[in-house]
Parts: C-alpha cells; sequence; structure tokens
C-alpha cells in the first residue's frame, strides 16, 4: 500500500464510521409476530480504531446488539424488528445469509465470554483456526498451515507448533482466549466485538488478553465494540462509552464524560457502585476466636497406600495455611482461579477431608473427626455458594429450603418456620417469599435467601465462596452491604472466598493472599491493599483493571 | 492407543474366565446326575457309564475343572451329544449366515439411522422431525416376529420379489445371496435404526446448544457445516455407545429373526441345541457370545478414544 492509498483511507475512515447502528429494535418472537421488545431504538457508532464499550447490568440487551450485528440472533426466539445495521455502508439487516457468512470473519468478527467453551473439544485448535481459511480463502494447504501459524505467534502462543496440534482441554484458559482471537482477527476484519472476553479470566490474564486486543487493534486498525459489565475494564480501554439499561441507550459520550459526569441517575447509580480498590479504615475486632486453621494441607489425586497412610504423590492444592477468625470479623482469601481458596473453604467446611492440619471450630479440632461426631458441629459453620440460579432446589418452596437444616437438627416445624421467616426479614426479604419458588426472584434476591438459609441455623462462621462474583454490580452492593450488616448484627466470623480484590477492599478486616495453594502474604486489608510487601500481591493489585479510577466519587485517582 | 488396547484385553482375561467357570459350573451343579441329564430319559445304564467316563465325571471337580478348561484352550469344544459332530465344525457351518445378518443389519441401520437423527435434529420441532420420530417409535414398538411375517406377506408371497424363506450362501452367488437376506435385514434392521436415530437427534441437538457452536456460525459457517464438521463429531460418543449397545442386542435379534426367515445361522442353532439339550453345543455358544460381547465393547472403548480426545488420557 503506498503513501496516497493509505493517508485516502484514512480520510475515508475517518468520514464514514466502521459500524453505524441507527434505531435498531430487536423483539423477541412471539406466537403470532414479533412479542416484547428486548433491544428498543438503540443507535450509536465505532469508528476504525476505536473502541466502544457497551456496559449495563445483565438483560440490559448488550448481548442481543452484538449478535444482532452478527446476525446471529437466535431465529426462533429473537428478531430484528426495526433500524439499520450498517457495517462499513452495507445494511447488515438485509443482506441475505450467503452475504452475512461472507462477511464473518472478513467484515466483523467476534470473541466470546467463555474460552473453556468457545472452542469445539474434538477438534485440535490449530485445524479450529485454519477452518476460517478454508471457508473464506483459496489458500493451499501450506499457505494456510504458514498463515495460521504467523497468527498463533502474533496472540503471543508459545511453542506455536505444538499448540496448532493441540486440543482444547490441553490448553489453559487465557491461551484458548488467544485462539478464539486469532480465528477472529486471521483475516484482519474492519470490526471486532469483543463479548465479556475477559469475564472468565483471572486478573493477570485478562490484562495481558486486554493489551493483545489493543495491539492487534492498533496494527490492524480494527474498531472495537467491547461488551463488558466491569467500569474497571471500560475504565483501561474504552474511548467511548454507550450505557445501556433494559434494552435502551441511557446515555453514551466519552469514557471521562461518563466516569466522571455522568449525566443520568442511572449511570451515576451504576459507576458508583463499582466497589472502590481503597480500602475502608476499620477498626480491628476484638472478639473471641471462632476458628482457627493450622497447617492446613490437602493433596488432590493422592491415593491412601495400601497400609492406610497417604502416600505422597498428588497434587498440593493447599499447603501449611494458617488463619484465625473473630466473631465479627470478615476475613478475605484471595487469589487466582488454582491458588487453593475455595480448597481452603471447602475443608474448613469439611466438605472434603484435609491430609493434615488442624481445623479448630470453637475449642474443637474437626479436621479428623468421624461423621458422627462431626454432625453436631456442621450447624456451627455454614456456606454461601457462588451461582445463587443453582445452589437452590428449583422444585421446593423457598421457606422449605430455608428450614431444611434446622428439622435435620431436631427443631420443631413450628419454631423453624418462625426462625426463617425472622431470617428472611434479616436479609431484607418480605415475607411471603416463604411460599414462593426460587425461579421467582431475580439473581441478588436469590442470593438473600441462601444467606438466610445459612444464617437460620445462627452458625459461628459462615462461608462465602465467591458469593457476589456472579451478581451485577449494583446488587452485588446490596448484598456486600447485608453481609456487612448481619455481620455486625449477629455477630458472625465470615471467612470470604474471592477473586476480586476490589470486593476484598471493601468487605474484609483481613486479607489473606493465596498462590499455588500456599499463604504469600496476609494482615488488615489496609496493609495489604496499600502497602503489599510481596511482588504476588503488588502484581494482582496492579491487573485489577481501573485501579487508577475512584468510580465512588466520580474522579480519577491521582 | 496400543497399550491401552493391551490393558482393556488383559481385563477381558479374568471375565473370559469367570464366563468359563459359570458355564462349567451350569452343568456340574444342576441337581441330579450331569450323565443322566445329557442322556435322556430312555439311556441304558451302559450308556450313563460310557458318557460319564466319556466327561470324566468320575474325577474330582477340580480335577474336571482343569480337563475343560485346557481343553477350551487347545480349542477343542467337545462333541455334539446328538450328531457326534466337533462343536467348533457345528459352528463353523452356522456362523456364515448368522455373521452376514448382523453385518447386513448394523450397516444398514447405521447408514440409514445417522443422517436420519441429524435430519430430525437440523429440522427440530418441524414437520420433517415428528414424522421420523413417529415412524421411529413404531419401528421399536413392532417386533420382529410381527414385521417379519407382515413382511413376507406382503414382499415375498404378493409381489414375489423376495424368497420367502431359507439362506443362500455367498458361494451360490453374490445377488441370490443378498436376496436372502434382504427381508430378514430390514425386519430386524427397524428396531435399530428406530433406536440410533432417536439417540443421534437428542445427542445433535444437545450439541447445538454448546458454545463452539455459535463460535462455528461466527466464523462464517454454513448450516450443513456445522452440523457435520462440529455437531456430529461431538455427539458421536453416545451414538457409538448404543450402536454397541445394539450390536449386542443383536445376538438376542438374530436368534428370532432366524427362526422367522429359516435361516441355518448360529440363532437356530442356540434353539435347536436347547431343545435338544445339547450340552456341549449351549456351552460352547455361551462361550462364543460372551466373547463377542467383551470384543464389541473393547471395540466401543477404542472408538470413543478415536473420537473425543479428551478420553485418551
Amino acid at each position: 500500500m503506498n503513501q496516497t492509498e493509505s493517508s485516502a483511507d484514512a480520510a475515508r475512515s475517518a468520514q464514514q464510521p466502521v459500524l453505524t447502528i441507527d434505531k435498531l429494535s430487536v423483539a423477541l418472537v412471539g406466537e403470532h409476530g414479533p412479542g416484547r421488545p428486548v433491544v428498543k431504538s438503540l443507535s450509536f457508532d465505532v469508528k476504525a480504531g476505536e473502541t466502544v464499550c457497551i456496559v449495563g447490568e445483565s438483560g440490559s440487551g448488550k448481548s442481543v446488539t452484538s449478535l444482532a450485528v452478527m446476525g446471529l440472533l437466535p431465529k426462533d426466539s429473537l428478531t430484528p424488528t426495526g433500524g439499520r445495521i450498517l457495517l462499513e455502508g452495507e445494511n447488515l439487516l438485509e443482506a441475505s445469509q450467503r452475504r452475512l457468512r461472507d462477511l464473518r470473519t472478513t467484515g466483523m468478527a467476534m470473541v466470546f465470554q467463555e474460552p473453556m467453551t468457545a472452542l469445539n473439544p474434538v477438534q485440535r485448535v490449530g485445524e479450529q483456526v485454519d477452518e476460517v481459511l478454508r471457508l473464506h480463502t483459496k489458500l493451499g494447504r501450506e499457505e494456510r498451515r504458514k498463515r495460521v501459524i504467523a497468527m498463533l505467534e502474533s496472540v503471543h502462543l508459545p511453542d506455536v507448533e505444538r499448540i496448532y496440534r493441540s486440543y482444547p482441554h490441553e490448553l489453559s484458559g487465557g491461551q484458548r482466549q488467544r485462539i478464539v482471537i486469532a480465528m477472529a482477527l486471521i483475516l484482519k476484519p474492519r470490526l471486532l466485538i469483543a463479548d465479556e472476553p475477559t469475564t472468565a479470566l483471572d486478573v493477570t490474564t485478562q490484562k495481558q488478553i486486554l493489551a493483545l486486543i489493543k495491539e492487534l487493534q492498533t496494527e490492524q486498525g480494527t474498531a472495537v465494540i467491547f461488551i463488558t459489565h466491569d467500569f474497571g475494564v471500560v475504565a483501561e480501554i474504552a474511548d467511548r462509552i454507550v450505557v445501556m439499561n433494559q434494552g435502551s441507550v441511557v446515555e453514551t459520550g466519552t469514557r471521562d464524560e461518563i466516569l466522571a459526569h455522568p449525566k443520568q441517575d442511572y449511570t451515576r447509580m451504576l459507576v458508583s457502585s463499582v466497589p472502590s480498590l481503597i480500602p475502608h479504615h476499620r477498626t480491628q475486632p476484638t472478639g473471641e476466636t471462632v476458628l482457627t486453621v493450622k497447617a492446613l494441607t490437602k493433596y488432590y489425586g493422592s491415593s491412601k497406600s495400601w497400609f492406610g497412610g497417604a502416600t505422597a504423590s498428588g497434587t498440593p492444592a493447599a499447603q501449611d495455611v494458617d488463619l484465625i477468625l473473630r466473631r465479627g470479623e470478615v476475613v478475605g482469601v484471595v487469589g487466582e482461579s488454582g491458588s487453593g481458596k475455595s480448597t481452603v473453604a471447602r475443608c474448613v467446611m469439611r466438605l472434603i477431608d484435609p491430609n493434615s492440619g488442624e481445623i479448630n471450630l470453637n475449642g474443637t479440632d474437626i479436621a479428623t473427626m468421624g461423621r458422627g461426631a462431626l454432625m453436631p458441629m456442621r450447624k456451627r459453620i455454614q456456606i454461601v455458594f457462588q451461582d445463587p440460579y443453582r445452589s437452590l432446589n428449583p422444585r421446593r418452596r423457598v421457606g422449605e429450603s430455608i428450614i431444611e437444616g434446622l428439622l435435620n437438627y431436631n427443631v420443631s416445624r413450628a419454631e423453624a418456620e418462625s426462625k426463617a421467616r425472622h431470617a428472611l426479614k434479616t436479609v431484607g426479604l418480605p415475607e411471603d417469599v416463604y411460599d414462593r419458588y426460587p425461579h421467582q426472584f431475580s439473581g441478588g434476591q436469590r442470593q438473600r435467601i441462601c444467606i438466610a438459609r445459612a444464617l437460620v441455623m445462627e452458625p459461628d462462621v459462615l462461608v462465602a465462596d465467591e458469593a457476589v462474583s456472579a451478581l451485577d454490580v449494583s446488587v452485588q452492593a446490596q448484598v456486600l452491604a447485608l453481609l456487612d450488616e448481619v455481620r455486625e448484627r449477629v455477630g458472625v466470623g465470615v471467612l470470604f472466598i474471592t477473586h476480586d480484590l476490589r470486593v476484598a477492599a471493601q468487605i474484609c478486616d483481613t486479607i489473606i493472599v493465596m498462590q499455588r495453594g500456599r499463604i504469600v502474604e496476609q494482615g488488615t486489608a489496609v496493609e495489604v491493599l496499600t502497602k503489599p510487601r510481596e511482588s504476588y500481591t503488588r502484581a494482582l493489585i496492579e491487573a485489577a483493571p481501573g485501579r487508577h479510577w475512584d468510580f465512588q466519587h466520580f474522579r480519577a485517582v491521582a | 492407543m496400543f497399550s491401552f488396547v493391551l490393558k482393556r484385553t488383559a481385563a477381558a482375561v479374568p471375565v473370559m474366565a469367570m464366563v468359563a467357570i459359570i458355564v462349567f459350573a451350569l452343568l456340574r451343579l444342576t441337581p441330579g446326575d450331569p450323565a443322566a441329564i445329557i442322556a435322556g430319559d430312555s439311556a441304558t445304564p451302559e450308556r450313563l457309564e460310557e458318557i460319564r467316563a466319556l466327561m470324566g465325571l468320575d474325577q474330582p471337580i477340580l480335577v474336571q475343572l482343569y480337563v475343560w478348561i485346557s481343553q477350551l484352550l487347545q480349542g477343542d469344544f467337545g462333541t455334539s451329544l446328538l450328531s457326534g459332530v466337533p462343536v467348533t465344525q457345528m459352528i463353523g457351518q452356522r456362523i456364515g449366515p448368522s455373521l452376514a445378518l448382523c453385518l447386513t443389519t448394523i450397516t444398514v441401520s447405521v447408514l440409514v439411522a445417522i443422517p436420519l437423527g441429524v435430519l430430525a435434529a437440523w429440522r427440530q420441532g418441524k414437520l420433517l422431525d415428528r414424522f421420523v420420530m413417529s415412524i421411529s417409535v413404531l419401528g421399536f414398538s413392532v417386533p420382529v416376529f410381527v414385521s417379519g411375517y407382515l413382511l413376507i406377506l406382503f414382499f415375498s408371497l404378493q409381489l414375489r420379489w423376495f424368497p420367502v424363506q431359507g439362506y443362500q450362501p455367498l458361494s451360490a452367488g453374490l445377488w441370490p445371496f443378498l436376496n436372502s437376506l434382504v427381508l430378514p435385514t430390514v425386519a430386524l434392521s427397524s428396531v435399530y435404526i428406530a433406536l440410533i436415530a432417536r439417540i443421534t437427534r437428542t445427542s445433535v441437538i444437545e450439541v447445538m446448544n454448546e458454545d463452539f457452536i455459535r463460535t462455528a456460525r461466527a466464523k462464517g459457517l454454513g448450516e450443513r457445516g456445522v452440523l457435520m464438521g462440529h455437531a456430529l463429531g461431538n455427539a458421536a460418543v453416545p451414538i457409538i455407545t448404543i450402536i454397541g449397545v445394539g450390536i449386542a442386542l443383536l445376538i438376542s435379534g438374530v436368534v428370532v429373526t432366524e427362526s422367522v426367515f429359516n435361516l441355518p445361522g448360529l440363532g437356530r442353532l442356540v434353539v435347536e441345541a436347547v431343545l435338544a439339550r445339547d450340552y456341549p453345543v449351549i456351552q460352547a455358544l455361551i462361550l462364543l457370545f460372551a466373547f463377542i460381547y467383551i470384543l464389541i465393547n473393547l471395540v466401543v472403548d477404542v472408538l470413543y478414544t478415536v473420537f473425543d480426545p479428551r478420553i485418551r488420557q
């Protein structure tokens, strides 16, 4: 390409956006014609080299919008009902299926949220990237292979020849996402839609993937639509922001306009709900110790040897973990996937048996206790799980789920019921919730129900295993506030497992940082987050997106 | 792969040994004198003695087991009490029709059922899907002895397209051979077509909801490419499982089908041997069928690893 051409290109791209969405509406397919609208008269455009972030909570219509652009709306449930989607001037809503197929990966491409499931598990990843070239080019086998290898190199995968021949399950989450990105960008499309591409990844991996997308975008001048619910990511990468709520645009503007001077109440609420990385100064709790863990060690895959002792083989998932939890205290265990934080939680719950170490609950070591002896101890320690959509039995009334534990401990039905109603009140739900079914509630409400279910047992220790990770930020803020209130009122000690440092900063008194099964650092939340001693902790904090932004106060952090 | 096959083969040895011991015990543990059972009601005392000596029944039981197993290992399955012909020779004579019928049935079933299942999955909920699925309900609700006679009535007696009964070996020419197999194959395979088509449909539909199908579409792949290139390969494991189960069940299907169409195969041999209480033949056939079961399971396990790399570890 010579100089004049490229400047002509630049001039053209300055005039014409790569993508223009003009009054797009999408509705559910009803029995007779279109039903309830899910995207209402949406308009925005994206220029070459620009990153537009679409943010919104679940149900805002952000993913539907991206599928509409790709022409991938599920035909029997969603249909566009109006407006235009112009890709370099061509209306995609009027394009034939054949034309749309030709444009995918050549004109517009997409990167999905779940790298674990976005690749065909029974095909080598190299062949999956190659398929794009087979579909859209007439290149020979050798030439295609060269192109794929070159692309794998440019997404910075190591040992590309080996990766080419690998199956998805042999790669890490980050590596798989690189494959998906290679697939999307190998034909240099003008538009890339990234739908929550880093949500399922660890922060350090997320940072690398964001950098990779930026790098390729700069190289190829791609227009990027980045769909996310994470304002941290938005603060890092957005040129412009489109805020969506219930299918409509609430507000659009440059990054600083939206984050620092939001005009709409909804935007203000959303931005200010983002938890800050700056920990609150709180008085260290001095209540009595309820849980002491000493030298806890758990190996996975270690089979008992023939003589009863554990063999040394197996992968250590937790090694020499010590922790102390007081009444009314929130101890956070943070770390990336595979750091062993959930293993610790499960050992403490005795959902799995530790290989060695001590778990002292109210003065009794439960680490090696047998089933029968453990039974009365179990009610003293309760758990709230990550996914409120799967942790309640959908066929049982909420009340039945809540009182089940009490009934197991021979509490009379009448008494259990009155306790359950009281617990529902404690978590801020109306009493009639008792007789309804879980599917009638939102994620946040279900998580409240789960907390009520745990609290009704009057435990000394509450384990929250990623309890707010699946929730939208505004709901997350409410559930965090609830947990904090419960801790203060009931005086329960909370062991808070999370991968999210922002969340930990909001609620934890003490933070324990884990890496590869070991504790690397522990201290008060303020110490750990503001004056980290270990390089790993520092790396974690640095990888947290948007840490230069104080969302609650709508300002950049100096 | 090789070590995997070796390991699985080794694991099959104790299973076969168990089968052999049970078959051995079957005869010895029946109340009364095995020689009397074998000789039948009208045997003379001299004949009984003769049989006892022949079977080594005067020896201690462990010695008998040892003798029997070592005979088996040398390929000596005994001789038929009825005809005096060695059992191996009898099986050799009768295995042809059964093998031919099984092969045609399984080939026809797979070739018809998988495309039908994929088609039904592709047109899920549409007319074609409902049609295929209703036919398949019919397919496995009608037993072979009903569909077989109906086929004979219509195609052999009315239209005179195929022979009513009987079997022509391959040596009689390819055409007569195939001609004699058409109706038994159709009767027998209807059940398996129905079964395999339903499972194929279900597993393809399940796979079509996976994320990587959306990825394939986002690459610009057409529906056919998505179905054949991505969905079918991932649906393979349950389909192979059901084909394996199908082949195993085929053995009992063959017994009925051969009786209906009067094919001189192993199925008929089983019936004859049971009716005549020809114990050595029954024993040998049980061993043979057990061996085939184990072999099919081994092949199915190996095929899993071919289709799904995640099972290879």
